[in-house]
């Protein structure tokens, strides 16, 4: 007779349901065994060696390494095993910079709070290494050496999830470290600051860089008026940050927040998503229908890190990218170069804030494109982070927080619009536009938009989805990527002629802008499919969804752009995109 | 240092070495090898032509070079010198051999080649001539039974060999 497919656990029989291992068995036993190095999305590196268990007839092993077998028999909280633990957490920590109370991670460092739970009071080992130099090269993220603790997590996302590899281990023995080639700042090498590796990092060795000083310096301005735009995958995320399980939409809570911090208008980054889409229809309708194919397939270009990826990775495909700005940069140009807030602002006397789930928003803010007179038109990006670290230092609960809209003309949004946050929503936001464009006109020239709106084929959490869609007799072949790992098989096939498609979207982070690194951790595959449930939820729940029906958008038009792709949309909305080796070379 | 420098007539020559090997991850190493034999060292530029050519991250590449004890990416001297500091030449005082050559060729703190190329000082765990104790190799040629001032000696020789050369092949 077969042995049921049970393991005693701590003397309680657990199921084996396809777990891979027997830390996931122990996981779902409710025991929360501590690790550095496992993620259930990267491969498995068994170098931490704090999830060990004990396992009759095979001693102490590292539970993530291990498969379930039937009948086996597992402790997990014996005295040795405490010892072990505490142990390793000893060694870490001594060669660990102990500057707690000033670090970034105080309160967020798996390393501190493992050491807090497992009592550790005493280190015995002596340390003494000399401190090495921080890595503050980028916009995006700071590297701090001395707080690394050689679990290896950032090198697996950037090498298996981003298909990149800039970090590695060097060296060996007590010299070991992770470092990008050559010891090399992070600016000097082809990082795109996606910041994935910062997302998974347990300690302060990755972080996201630290703006809020800046912000807190305009707000205290009395001759500043200070706006903020949010990013549509925020508003279903800060709550998270405190303690709000994740899936739940705080939009007006997000606004309230930002009144209360002292914003004089709170605006929607889903308003120029919106724009993004009626400009990006129109460029990408255009090539289309001319019937030249050499810039398409056409690619989105809202990700930084993904426009950055292609710039240096791969120029030959600089052409398909779509010549749209980001939403975030949009957004800048409009406030800072246009009457859009009302006739009598100056410019320069507005400080643009981005509130965003990204640390690549903020190198692309950086970008010398995006400034004029070496002004940035967005001042400061922060991340979702770095809001909910402003709203602690004041004291806001946000429990109490009341649900307060945004200003206008600029925070009003359709469906289309905040979709931007998913994987696959700009693609579908895209086709909702593209569906009116190519519906059939009648003998007066009206055209009748197609009735449909959600287009299921494009959802989902597939690294690589695939559709064909039909609107007004036109078929459009789309491939939707996230990840940069994605993306890269999405470019290879269409390199070795293998597919082709008219429309590839590509958003560098798993789950797209939701899964951001600037994004509240944990971060894993069930957060992220919750955050993308909350965004569809808004989208449905919108009178409008297709951003050409936003009243403000065309109300932008009639006053100021003309028509989508005018020579004025061009000036404010497009950009070049230029080979990395000759930046700064073309642009103006 | 003309001696040093690296040429595109060099990638040639890297080229030739991976097209041997081919680019299998597993190549790396051998590869690393021979790129060493041939330039005594591994400079940053070929490490990154060698990433780029078989299609590695040059995190990894440098991660590999940096591993090894036996790669070096600093620039060799032209002659190598190794002090054993295995147990049985270190009872026998290998340690004041190793300061009297690096006090001879002008080494001071981290620096372990001298200044105008010619020397690299370096301890080696065990050179397996136990017997012959305390022993030095230079270029892999092992000087056997050394002292500091026959250490001392050989140094003199080969800095006298270089001011006025003779023919040796
Ligand atoms: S930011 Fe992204 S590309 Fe840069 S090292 Fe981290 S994971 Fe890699
Ligand atoms: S997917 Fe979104 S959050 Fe991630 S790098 Fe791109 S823009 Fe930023
Ligand atoms: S989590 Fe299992 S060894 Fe690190």
């Amino acid at each position: 007779m077969a042995m049921e497919p049970v393991v005693t656990i701590d003397g309680i029989s657990v199921r084996i349901e396809g777990e891979r291992n027997l830390l996931e068995l122990v996981r779902k036993a409710g025991i929360d065994l501590p690790t550095f190095c496992y993620h259930s999305e990267l491969s498995v590196y068994g170098a931490c060696r704090m999830c060990v268990v004990e396992v009759d007839r095979m001693g102490v092993v590292s539970s993530c390494t291990v498969p379930p077998q039937p009948g086996m028999v597992v402790r997990t909280n014996t005295e040795k095993l405490m010892e072990i633990r505490r142990t390793i957490l000893e060694l870490l920590l001594a060669r660990h910079d102990r500057e707690c109370t000033t670090c970034t991670k105080n309160g967020g460092c798996r390393l501190q709070s493992l050491a807090q739970r497992l009592g550790v009071r005493d280190i015995r080992f002596g340390g003494g290494d000399a401190k090495r130099p921080l890595d503050r090269s980028t916009a995006g993220i700071v590297r701090d050496p001395n707080k690394c603790i050689l679990c290896g997590d950032c090198v697996r996302v950037c090498g298996e999830v981003q298909g990149i590899g800039i970090l590695d281990f060097a060296f060996r023995g007590a010299n070991a470290a992770v470092m990008p080639a050559f010891n090399r700042e992070l600016r000097e090498v082809d990082c795109v600051q996606c910041g994935q590796c910062v997302s998974v990092c347990p300690t302060a060795a990755l972080t996201i860089k630290d703006d809020t000083s800046r912000v807190w310096k305009a707000l205290g301005n009395p001759k500043m008026k200070v706006i903020a735009q949010v990013a549509p995958a925020v508003r279903v995320a800060l709550g998270e940050e405190f303690g709000h399980a994740p899936g739940w939409a705080d939009t007006g809570k997000v606004v309230a927040a930002l009144k209360r911090l002292g914003f004089d208008m709170v605006l929607d980054t889903a308003f120029t998503a919106d724009l993004t889409v009626v400009e990006e229809t129109a460029e990408f309708v255009g090539r289309l229908v001319s019937g030249d194919r050499s810039r398409l397939p056409q690619f989105t270009s809202c990700c930084p890190a993904w426009v950055k990826y292609v710039e240096q990775r791969h120029p030959e495909f600089l052409p398909n990218l779509s010549t749209c700005r980001s939403p975030q940069q949009m957004f800048g140009s409009l406030v800072r170069n246009t009457p859009v807030l009302g006739e009598a602002e100056d410019g320069t006397d507005v400080f643009v804030v981005s509130i965003m789930p990204c640390t690549a928003k903020k190198s692309e803010a950086a970008r010398e494109e995006f400034s004029r007179d070496g002004r940035p038109d967005v001042d400061v990006v922060l991340t979702t982070h770095e809001l909910a670290m402003m709203i602690r230092q004041v004291g806001i609960d946000f429990d109490q927080l009341p649900s307060e809209p945004f200003d206008l003309p600029l925070g009003m949004a359709t469906g289309a619009g905040m979709i931007f946050g998913n994987t696959g929503g700009v693609a579908e936001a895209v086709l909702r536009a593209a569906a009116s464009l190519l519906a059939p006109a009648d003998a007066e020239g009206h055209r009748h938009e197609a009735a449909r709106l959600a287009f299921e084929e494009v959802r989902g959490m597939d690294g690589v989805r695939e559709a064909s869609v039909e609107l007004g007799g036109v078929t459009i072949r789309l491939a939707v990527a996230h990840s940069l790992g994605a993306a890269s098989a999405v470019l290879e096939a269409i390199a070795e002629g293998k597919a082709e498609y008219d429309l590839v979207e590509v958003m560098s982070c798993p789950g797209g802008c939701i899964g951001g690194a600037g994004q509240p951790v944990p971060s894993h595959i069930e957060v992220r499919k919750k955050r993308a449930k909350a965004l569809y939820g808004i989208d449905k729940m919108q009178m409008l969804r297709r951003a050409h029906d936003n009243p403000f958008v065309t109300a932008l038009y009639d006053r100021l752009l003309g028509e989508a792709g005018s020579e004025k949309a061009h000036e404010l909305l497009h950009t070049h995109h230029v080979h990395a080796g000759k930046a700064g070379s073309a642009c103006n | 240092m003309a001696l040093l420098e690296t040429t595109h007539r060099d990638f040639a020559n890297v080229s030739k070495i991976i097209g041997r090997h081919g680019k299998g991850q597993q190549e790396l190493v051998p590869i690393l090898q021979e790129v060493q034999a041939e330039y005594r060292y591994l400079p940053e530029e070929i490490l990154s032509h060698i990433s780029t050519a078989m299609g590695i991250p040059p995190a990894t590449v440098y991660g590999v070079a940096t591993f090894y004890a036996q790669f070096s990416l600093e620039p060799k001297g032209k002659y190598v010198i190794r002090v054993c500091d295995g147990t049985a030449c270190h009872v026998r005082h290998s340690m004041p051999i190793y300061e009297a050559i690096r006090k001879k060729t002008g080494l001071r703190g981290k620096r372990i080649t001298s200044a105008d190329g010619l020397f690299t000082v370096e301890t080696v765990a065990c050179v397996g001539a136990c017997g012959l104790a305390p022993v030095i190799t230079i270029n892999d040629e092992v000087y056997a039974q050394m002292t500091p001032e026959a250490a001392e000696m050989i140094i003199d020789a080969l800095m006298n060999r270089e001011v006025n050369p003779v023919e040796t092949h």
